[in-house]
């Protein structure tokens, strides 16, 4: 998928949301003074993404005022309290007020003409004690079931989006999904500035949310969908090129764990960056990736390894078995292993459980065995491995992924996705030759280090891994001009 | 040992007669948003449904929500005009201008349920 950055000149003035990633989608945030409609089936997370724009005005110097209408206040409040919001600290402070609308349709009679003035004093009434600036109004379209005059209903909905303008609070107004429409009253049709929605949708029995602006009047904005996550500080949009690429680049070096690699390398990789390792099966990748977790243990760093093919066990007893002892360094507290199933959670979830563990564990190494699993659908696999490199670079965290190649595919189809986000890249093979399975490395790319262009064989042996000499005594077919540019060859008469 | 003493004939009554009295006080508040035709109407309509009804044993008390706003948030109020059966229990609401005589009157629960 392209990436591409909006260029995003406006003259609209905007209030920011201070939702994480989305005020760099719409160029600086939701139109001031204007109202803003939010879509979304239940559970996409309209609640929330109103709660957090109100906390983070407050935040901002902003009072708001939030007017529910689905449920009350001590409701909201605890819903919101496992994402970090107090709200009703925010209340006593005077710099939140939640009003609660109830309607129940079966203690209302109707006779003759009304308005909804009541409505309207109130609000006007909330945004006055606490001087607010901005509104929420969720959901508004509680006012249909509850009431059954829908033509009262509109005039006077559209009557409150001026009123809302006029007033000049920057307001989110939520409203349900329809079939066929953005909203299920079709309040899209009253607020024509700015409109988001919010999607949560199930893919393999995976879930994953995504946010798209449809419309923003008078402002260029990202058109694409946008994967977020709701975690405990809150609502994240992911822009796949949110990066701010401010993070500082250390020319320090670190083991690779194996003296030979880090030969080849110039004296290992650099602290802070990403290192790929990819391979076909069996071709020793968790093994080489390991070598480095070892030596950062040993040099007293702490390391975290995402494990999402083994279970911690498994993997202390595989390790085990070619002399490395990651059992030792877990005990130590160095090392943790954090085993799941890919599958079992969608890409978003995914990205919230590793920020969580990365910031509790503060490590300075980070192992993710593989990162292939994910990359079902590439595009958000590639959001989501750039938001957390992103994340590991800010850190100054030194990432090292595997990532398998499956036989028979062209290694750039396979990682041409992530090949950009990745500084150093170490393509494994397994090759075949008189009889014998074969291993080979080679550097296929490492920035800022001039680096070995050999192919290597090595060997995986109970003491660990062992890389062949300068010159490869074996004979490698070359892997025809994927595998670095000048492959260096000596011999083909091996190739039968 | 004593035994509670039994509430004598009189006491029951009068506990009665003040209960049927109670039921027999209307206290009804009209919400409305200033002196706009439909306020206006409603106030007309429902004094004459009390005079008819319940004369005697009812009162009236309008609230302008543009004098006391935060009555609007106190008292659930959407829409107005509103009308809210306060006593007899249980609270009723009936909203609009009170120009349907016999939905008011089902409303406020004058007549039984049609």
């Amino acid at each position: 998928m392209l990436v591409t950055r909006p260029a995003i000149v406006s003259a609209l003035p905007k209030a920011r949301s201070g939702i994480r990633g989305l005020d760099e989608i719409t160029g600086g945030g939701l139109p001031r003074g204007r109202p803003t409609l939010v879509c979304g089936g239940a559970g996409a997370g309209k609640t929330l993404f109103a709660v957090e724009f109100l906390v983070r005005g407050i935040e901002m110097g902003e009072p708001g005022v939030f007017i529910a209408f689905e449920e009350t206040a001590e409701e909201l409040a605890q819903n919101v309290a496992s994402l970090g919001f107090d709200l009703e600290r925010l209340a006593a402070r005077k710099k939140l007020l939640v009003d609660f609308v109830r309607i129940e349709r079966a203690e209302i009679e109707e006779t003759g003409e009304y308005d909804l003035e009541g409505l309207f004093v109130r609000l006007g009434h909330a945004i006055d004690t606490v001087s607010a600036k901005r509104v929420v109004l969720d959901t508004i379209e509680s006012l249909f079931a509850g009431l059954s005059n829908a033509n009262v209903l509109r005039a006077e909905l559209r009557r409150l989006f001026r009123w809302l303008k006029a007033r000049r609070v920057t307001a989110v107004v939520t409203a349900e999904r329809g079939t066929g429409s953005l909203t299920r009253q079709g309040l899209e049709e009253y607020v024509s500035d700015c409109v988001i929605l919010l999607d949560h949708r199930v893919t393999d029995q995976v879930s994953t949310r995504r946010l798209r602006v449809v419309k923003y009047r008078g402002s260029a904005h990202g058109t694409n969908e946008y994967p977020f996550l709701v975690d405990d500080s809150g609502f994240s949009v992911l822009p796949i090129t949110s990066l701010g690429m401010q993070h500082r680049a250390s020319a320090e070096r670190v083991s690779s764990g194996i003296p030979r690699l880090d030969t080849m390398l110039g004296g290992g990789y650099f602290r802070g960056s990403t290192v790929l390792v990819s391979g076909t099966p069996g071709s020793g990748k968790t093994s080489v990736a390991a070598r480095f977790v070892q030596a950062a243990c040993e040099r007293g760093e702490r390391c975290l390894f995402f494990a999402f093919e083994e279970s911690p066990q498994q993997l202390a007893r595989n390790m085990g078995s070619i002399g490395m002892d990651l059992g030792r360094w877990r005990k130590r507290g160095m090392l943790r292993l954090e085993s799941a199933r890919p599958a079992v959670y969608g890409l978003e979830t995914h990205l919230a459980f590793m920020h969580r563990t990365i910031r509790e564990f503060e490590p300075a190494a980070v192992l993710v065995d593989p990162i292939t699993d994910f990359t079902d659908s590439l595009a958000d696999s590639k959001a989501m491995l750039t938001r957390l490199i992103d994340f590991l670079k800010t850190e100054g965290i030194t990432a090292v992924f595997t990532s398998l190649t499956a036989a028979g595919t062209s290694l750039e189809q396979s990682e041409a996705g992530v090949s950009s986000l990745i500084d150093t890249w170490i393509v494994l093979r397994d090759l075949e030759r008189e009889g014998r399975r074969h291993r080979a490395l080679c550097v296929l790319k490492s920035r800022g280090m001039a680096h070995s262009h050999d192919i290597r064989e090595f060997r995986i042996t109970s003491r660990g891994i062992e890389i062949g000499e300068d010159q490869p005594g074996v004979a490698v077919p070359p892997p025809e001009a994927r595998i670095g540019k000048r492959p260096r060859v000596r011999a083909r008469k091996g190739a039968m | 040992m004593t035994v509670p003493k039994r509430p004598g004939r009189k006491s029951v009554l009068r506990a009665v007669a003040a209960s049927l009295e109670a039921a027999e006080r209307w206290e009804l508040r009209l919400y409305v948003a200033g002196h706009t035709p439909k306020s206006l109407a409603a106030l007309a309509n429902l004094k004459k449904i009390c005079e008819t009804h319940l004369q005697g044993k009812y009162s009236i008390e309008v609230i302008d929500l543009l004098v006391t706003p935060e009555l609007a948030r106190a008292d659930q109020i959407v829409a107005v005009p509103t009308l809210v059966r306060r006593l007899p229990p249980p609270v009723k609401r009936i909203i609009g201008d009170l120009s349907n005589k016999e939905r008011t009157l089902v409303g406020m629960e004058l007549v039984p349920q049609p």
